[in-house]
């Protein structure tokens, strides 16, 4: 029987990322270490994405809290807002809309910058220059992106439920304290920690998948911008995939 | 003037240390595409090689097999009188500090300075300079090719030929025995041109480098090469001089020429 040609494809590029990402475990965590580019990743890749991932916090929880206020109001539930927003922006809606325009703004940079790179022959400079480039510009970007998209999630999650405190009080005046007692009560530590641990996945995708991509870019700029958006493509993807099997793990764990 | 497959003077015509670059039999394919069949190849120590060849005849994937930057399917290349196919990263990484190589696009990094972009091959190789001593380094390295006062500028604020001076700059800073040119001139003006293939005989005569230059302009090979040898079909066809070649009855040779 002969397999479709898209088929070959996929399984010929996931081959070529699971080796990509191998590398990473094998090489990229053994000496010397690029620290200096890690931190400065790190502010780039993480403080850098703070306005726009707090500014879409606020706003989604904002919305997220008056389109429910109708609803609640309807059940006679309206004082149990903040519980009900808290576990959604905790549990689920916080981490991976978080980690969507991590992907949008962090993915398609990385997959452009390394893209231009390979194209303008930066990448070979490098490798000439002593350098591993795979140590400079995978790792460090990976790690950078692993790590500082949790850190971006703590921080929209506070935001988002900073948000819907506005969203409430634009209907009735509700104290801060009281607010933020409620969320607290309503949350319990399997709301927060699962949540929490799959961020640095998705993090890890992100970096993975626009390194990847931009490492592999074909000569050209028509390359360089189908690396970007590929970048984006295929990490939104995988950050559903990732939140899939997440949710299963906690099921089977019974920590749901 | 040599042509054939014999290709290029062979070990025992030359004193052996002073032979810096010795390739053998150097074969490299890309699927069905055979570039190089069989090429041979020495180089002497301060001497000058131009590499003619049509576009896709293999001259830059020959020039990145010798850094090391591609893998040759058979055969050797020889530097400093060791098979670089055969060394190790780091014992890559030792040789290439003394192999300079300019990219045929500059390969300046966009994001760092002119200062940064030629501090990074000289903390990279680690070579320990006091900051004194960089800053010397540094900028014997631009006013060699007349660009001191871009020292901090960004890539993107030159102009090509700036870019050009700058790439030879930071391939200059560690003071290399070889020099790997690949297109030097492409992509400039005439004048410019000129003025690159002036340099690049000026830092050869400054610094007694060792050049293998890549290129598709006779102008900048007639300056710049003490001897061509012409690329067809994998192999090295022609081995002479800018005068021996020029006056040759062969064709393909002919072709380059008219």
């Amino acid at each position: 029987m002969q397999v479709p040609k898209a088929f070959n494809h996929f399984f010929e590029e996931t081959g070529k990322v699971t080796k990509f990402t191998s590398r990473f475990f094998t090489s990229g965590l053994k000496p010397r270490y690029e620290f200096k580019e890690f931190l400065r990743q790190c502010f780039v890749i993480g403080y850098k994405s703070l306005p726009l991932i707090g500014l879409t916090a606020f706003i989604m929880g904002l919305v997220l809290t008056m389109q429910l206020r109708p609803t609640m109001v309807d059940y006679g539930v309206e004082s149990q807002i903040p519980d009900m927003v808290s576990i959604a922006v905790i549990r689920e809606i916080g981490p991976i809309l978080c980690a969507l325009i991590f992907a949008g703004k962090i993915g398609s940079s990385i997959g452009a910058e390394i893209g231009s790179m390979r194209v303008t022959e930066q990448i070979d400079a490098m490798e000439v220059s002593g350098t591993n480039p795979y140590k400079y510009l995978v790792v460090t970007r990976v790690a950078a992106a692993t790590l500082m998209l949790p850190v971006l999630t703590l921080i929209s999650d506070a935001i988002s439920l900073y948000g819907s405190y506005v969203g409430v009080n634009i209907y009735a005046i509700t104290s801060f304290r009281l607010f933020f007692l409620q969320v607290f009560y309503a949350l319990s530590f399997p709301d927060i920690i699962p949540a929490f641990i799959k961020t640095f996945f998705f993090g890890f995708a992100v970096g993975m998948i626009g390194c990847y991509m931009g490492y592999n870019s074909s000569k050209g700029t028509e390359g360089v911008g189908r690396s970007a958006n590929a970048a984006v493509v295929a990490s939104s993807v995988l950050i559903f995939i990732i939140d899939l099997i997440a949710v299963q793990i906690t099921e089977v764990l019974g920590i749901n | 003037m040599e042509t054939g497959t014999k290709n290029e003077t062979t070990f025992d015509q030359v004193a052996q240390d002073e032979i810096l670059v010795a390739i053998t039999h150097l074969k490299k394919s890309f699927g069905n595409n055979h570039v190089l069949k069989d090429f041979n190849l020495t180089v002497k120590r301060g001497e000058s090689v131009a590499i003619l060849g049509k576009s896709g005849s293999g001259k830059s994937v020959l020039i990145k097999c010798m850094i090391g930057l591609l893998e040759p399917d058979e055969g050797k290349i020889s530097i400093f009188k060791k098979n670089i196919p055969d060394l190790q990263h780091e014992e890559l990484d030792r040789l290439r500090a003394k192999i300079g190589f300019l990219f045929q696009s500059n390969a300046l990094y966009d994001s760092m300075t002119v200062r940064e972009n030629l501090l990074f091959p000289l903390r990279r190789h680690w070579i320990k300079t006091t900051r004194e001593e960089e800053e010397n380094m540094i900028l014997e390295a631009l006013n060699n090719v007349g660009l001191a006062n871009t020292i901090n500028m960004m890539p993107n604020e030159l102009s090509g030929g700036m870019r050009k001076r700058i790439a030879l700059a930071r391939t200059l800073i560690l003071k290399p025995e070889i020099i790997l040119y690949d297109e030097p001139t492409t992509g400039l003006d005439p004048i410019t041109a000129k003025e690159i293939s002036t340099l690049m005989v000026e830092i050869q005569e400054k610094y007694g480098t060792t050049s293998l230059i890549i290129s598709h302009d006779l102008n900048c090979i007639k300056i710049t090469a003490d001897r061509m040898v012409i690329l067809i079909n994998g192999i090295c066809y022609a081995v002479g001089t800018f005068d021996e070649l020029k006056e040759s009855t062969d064709i393909k040779i002919n072709q380059f020429f008219e």
